[in-house]
């Protein structure tokens, strides 16, 4: 016997093993975010005047993991005259300091606050995971990185603010109050404070209830950073001190991100006082697709466009406008492909879906969705298991919603999307128009001189085109009608801190 | 046109695979590049670990078409790739055997010796690999000669030349002919990605060789620049997507070229999963085509075994 005769026999030996196993589904094992290099202080107090105070209430209210529903820590319950004190620290620096310094010294201590940002970003990702509930691949890969990248672009622009306004006098404003939301609570404070600091205002900063604890990272940063106290305070609370904050008189322009109620009431109680006001609220997006899209792209974008950050998003594209010649694929894919999304434990790398932000959230996505199955609408639910505990909703679509739906009026700001239909381009624009909203819309079309066409007769803020949910601090983004007014982002965000003459 | 052009696609209509390639094109729809690149690369962020990571691989190495396609090939050099083939880590019984080995016709009866009993399929490429720029009716003999020898899977070009001026019905009559000259041997149909340019192409080519009637359709010959890449294959296995949709057929998918490592091998099969589901995690619908991949996963099983990595020097080089 050769040796390749006796090799070949035993090869004949071996058992043909499995060519491949059976069908089964892969189970990805769970892949965890590190959260040992985390440690969260059991109570946070208020940050003014660069240094960390006790409120003035003497009162902490519990923040929670939405995902566990377990208390993370306590913070500081602020009121009117912790707002008050926290003015006065910005009116002092202002005048003492901030607006003194040169638009380079400016720009030193902002970069500052965005390389520490970036070398902290995977403790503050892992903060802004367990205290809002957003997959943890958001946070590392979007929030965090996004909120640096405003800080290093506002810093650019802080010695250059005559280029930015061309022939024309430059000074900043005095005291900003900005009040952010819960949804992406560092990126928020980053739209807010750098082009602030930039142009040259101080800020007195309220973070959402619900969700603390990067702002009170941030308020450490902006310590280590070296600050003069003062130019940034950060005084955490419920309505009370939101209130308290925006009808203040010591303030000389309020920056607001939120719900289109609150706009409303806070722009009721600046009228005439002279201060100057943004605002950047609801929205109810149109995400058009027409027959001759990438299909398969689309519902990429279409899934992107509502199920990011569980729909808490304000640019969400929540009314889907799809031509009905190509109603079926789309529908089919998109049904395919919500079963694919990994909904649960947020800090797992590999989920895609977090939890609700809060209950008093899940009550209100769930009031609208029931609304949405009571007027006749026919609901698609991703068939994934949830967790018994913490707050969660499952990707949801319904189809054969009327224009006059709640569900396609209302702000559900959740992972719910409704599904309408429309024939040709001219019906897709009224349609996507007839709404309250107006602050974002995607167009999905191969074709670019339909693209310029939509872009020009959508009123809305952002025009998405063959993508959605994309940001940039360069590019400017805000509402129409009652999404809002002013601009966030790019050179147009600098214009509500600018004074010019 | 002519009664010899006709001729031939009458007596075709009657093949059960071959459909009609005014349907094919109609399914080419659009592909954006941006979109479908960041998907793939979404998916390539899967964080794989423990049991889903040992599985995933050893499911990998089934799913492998060992290749070894050079000039300089020995009956040696096969031989030794036929014993991997059947048993690539001796010392792990659990290390399944790979799904084929891929080689030129003329190995084909060598290596069908050489693999015996052992499940193992052979794999030749033909139709003038890589170029395919040879006249039809060689095509269509060294086919029916690789099968003859006892190929079970054939692995052929399609006509870029052809494809890239435009003339599809031609490039959809050549793969029909060669699915013909592959009697009951399995059809891959490599499009050379590389060589089309873009997504739209490579759409428009995937679905005129699912209605030729291939039963795989592969991204490369791995001779060319490009080879596979996790959008390319993304893109392709959304096609074999709608064509079940549209036939209740399913094609399987092969990429090929460019896939050395067991990270990457993993990435693939994440897109695969995510894209296909379940029903596709197998060898009779997904091949990996690869040469220097094996070895990596074995060095990764032996670590998830072992805890240890070892050096390539305990993992022998075939």
């Amino acid at each position: 016997m050769t040796r390749n005769e006796k090799n070949r026999e035993t090869l004949e030996r071996l058992a043909p093993g499995p060519a491949s196993p059976a069908v089964i589904n892969w189970e990805y094992s769970a892949s965890l975010e590190s959260t040992d290099h985390v440690s969260i202080a059991p109570r946070h107090n208020l940050f003014i005047g660069g240094r960390f105070v006790e409120p003035h209430s003497k009162k902490w209210f519990s923040t929670i993991n939405p995902a566990t529903e377990e208390e993370l820590s306590k913070v500081a319950e602020g009121d009117a005259e912790d707002v008050d004190r926290a003015v006065r620290e910005a009116r002092r620096a202002y005048e003492k300091s901030w607006r003194k310094l040169s638009g380079t010294e400016r720009a030193k201590y902002i970069f500052r606050i965005a390389r520490l940002i970036q070398e902290k970003s995977r403790a503050l990702a892992v903060v802004e995971t367990m205290n809002g509930g957003k997959p943890i691949k958001e946070s590392r890969d979007i929030d965090i990185p996004l909120a640096a990248a405003h800080f290093f672009y506002y810093a650019g622009w802080a010695d250059k603010l005559e280029y930015a306004f061309p022939n024309r006098n430059v000074s900043p404003i005095g005291v900003a109050a900005q009040i952010i939301p819960w949804n992406f609570p560092l990126l928020m404070a980053a739209w807010k404070i750098a082009p602030a600091l930039a142009a040259g205002n101080t800020v007195v900063l309220k973070p959402a209830e619900t969700t603390p604890l990067t702002s009170l990272m941030l308020a450490e940063i902006i310590q280590e950073a070296g600050l003069p106290p003062g130019v940034v305070n950060i005084v955490t609370g419920g309505p009370a001190a939101g209130a308290a904050l925006s009808s203040h008189p010591g303030v000389d322009k309020i920056a607001f991100t939120g719900s289109t109620e609150v706009g409303k009431r806070i722009e009721r109680a600046v009228a005439g006082t002279g201060k100057r006001l943004t605002l950047e609220l609801g929205g109810k997006a149109p995400n058009i697709v027409f027959e001759d899209a990438p299909l398969d792209q689309a519902v990429e974008g279409i899934v992107n466009g509502i199920y990011f950050n569980q729909g808490h998003v304000c640019c969400a594209g929540s009314r889907l406008f799809v031509q009905e010649s190509v109603a079926e694929p789309v529908l089919r894919k998109l049904r395919q492909r919500i079963g694919t999304l990994r909904v649960g434990n947020p800090l797992d790398k590999n989920t895609d879906v977090g939890a609700i932000n809060s209950q008093a959230q899940l009550d209100k996505i769930r009031e609208l969705v029931q609304s949405g199955t009571d007027e006749g609408a026919e609901i698609f639910q991703s068939s994934c298991s949830l967790p018994q505990r913490g707050f969660w909703f499952p990707p949801t679509f319904f189809s054969g919603v009327a224009q006059s739906s709640r569900i396609a009026q209302e702000e559900i700001f959740g992972p719910v999307l409704s599904v309408l239909t429309f024939r040709t381009p001219e019906e897709a624009i009224e349609r996507a128009n007839n709404t309250p909203y107006g602050l974002s819309a995607g167009v999905w079309t191969e074709k670019g001189s339909r693209i310029l066409k939509m872009a020009q007769k959508l009123r809305a803020g952002v025009i998405w085109a063959n993508t959605y949910n994309k940001f940039d601090p360069t590019s400017p983004f805000g509402g129409f009608k009652e999404s809002g007014f002013g601009r966030e982002g790019g050179l147009h965000g600098l214009a509500p801190y600018v004074m010019l003459s | 046109m002519t009664e010899t052009a006709i001729a031939p696609n009458l007596s075709r209509a009657v093949a059960p695979y071959r459909r009609a390639l005014a349907d094919a094109l109609e399914l080419a729809i659009p592909v954006d590049a941006v979109a479908a690149e960041e998907r793939a690369a979404s998916l390539a962020k899967r964080s794989l670990k423990k049991d889903s990571k040992v599985w995933g691989l050893k499911l990998a190495i089934s799913m492998m078409d060992l290749t070894t396609l050079e000039g300089k090939d020995t009956r040696g050099k096969v031989y030794a790739l036929c014993q991997k083939a059947v048993r690539p880590d001796p010392s792990d019984p659990e290390v399944p055997p790979v799904a084929a080995v891929c080689v030129y016709p003329t190995m084909v009866s060598f290596v069908k010796s050489a693999l015996g009993q052992s499940g193992v399929k052979v794999a030749a490429v033909a139709t003038g690999f890589p170029s395919g720029q040879t006249f039809p009716a060689i095509k269509i003999a060294e086919t029916r000669q690789a099968v003859a020898a006892g190929a079970d899977e054939i692995d052929m070009v399609i006509d870029r030349g052809a494809f890239l001026s435009g003339h599809y019905q031609h490039v959809f009559d050549e793969i029909a002919d060669i699915k013909e000259a592959c009697g009951p041997a399995h059809l891959k149909v490599i499009l050379e990605t590389g060589d089309l340019g873009n997504y739209d192409q490579i759409r428009r080519a995937s679905m005129i060789a699912m209605f030729a009637g291939a039963d795989f359709i592969k991204t490369s010959t791995g001779k060319v620049g490009v080879n596979a890449t996790l959008p390319i294959t993304l893109v392709m296995l959304e096609c074999i997507r709608d064509f079940y949709h549209l036939t209740g057929k399913k094609i399987g998918m092969k990429p090929a070229g460019g896939i050395s490592n067991s990270k990457l091998a993993l990435a693939y099969l994440v897109v695969l999963y995510e894209t296909m589901g379940p029903e596709w995690m197998t060898s009779d619908l997904f091949r990996l085509g690869a040469s220097s991949l094996l070895n990596d996963i074995l060095m990764q099983l032996r670590k998830e075994r072992t805890g240890a990595y070892q050096s390539g020097d305990y993992f022998t080089l075939d």
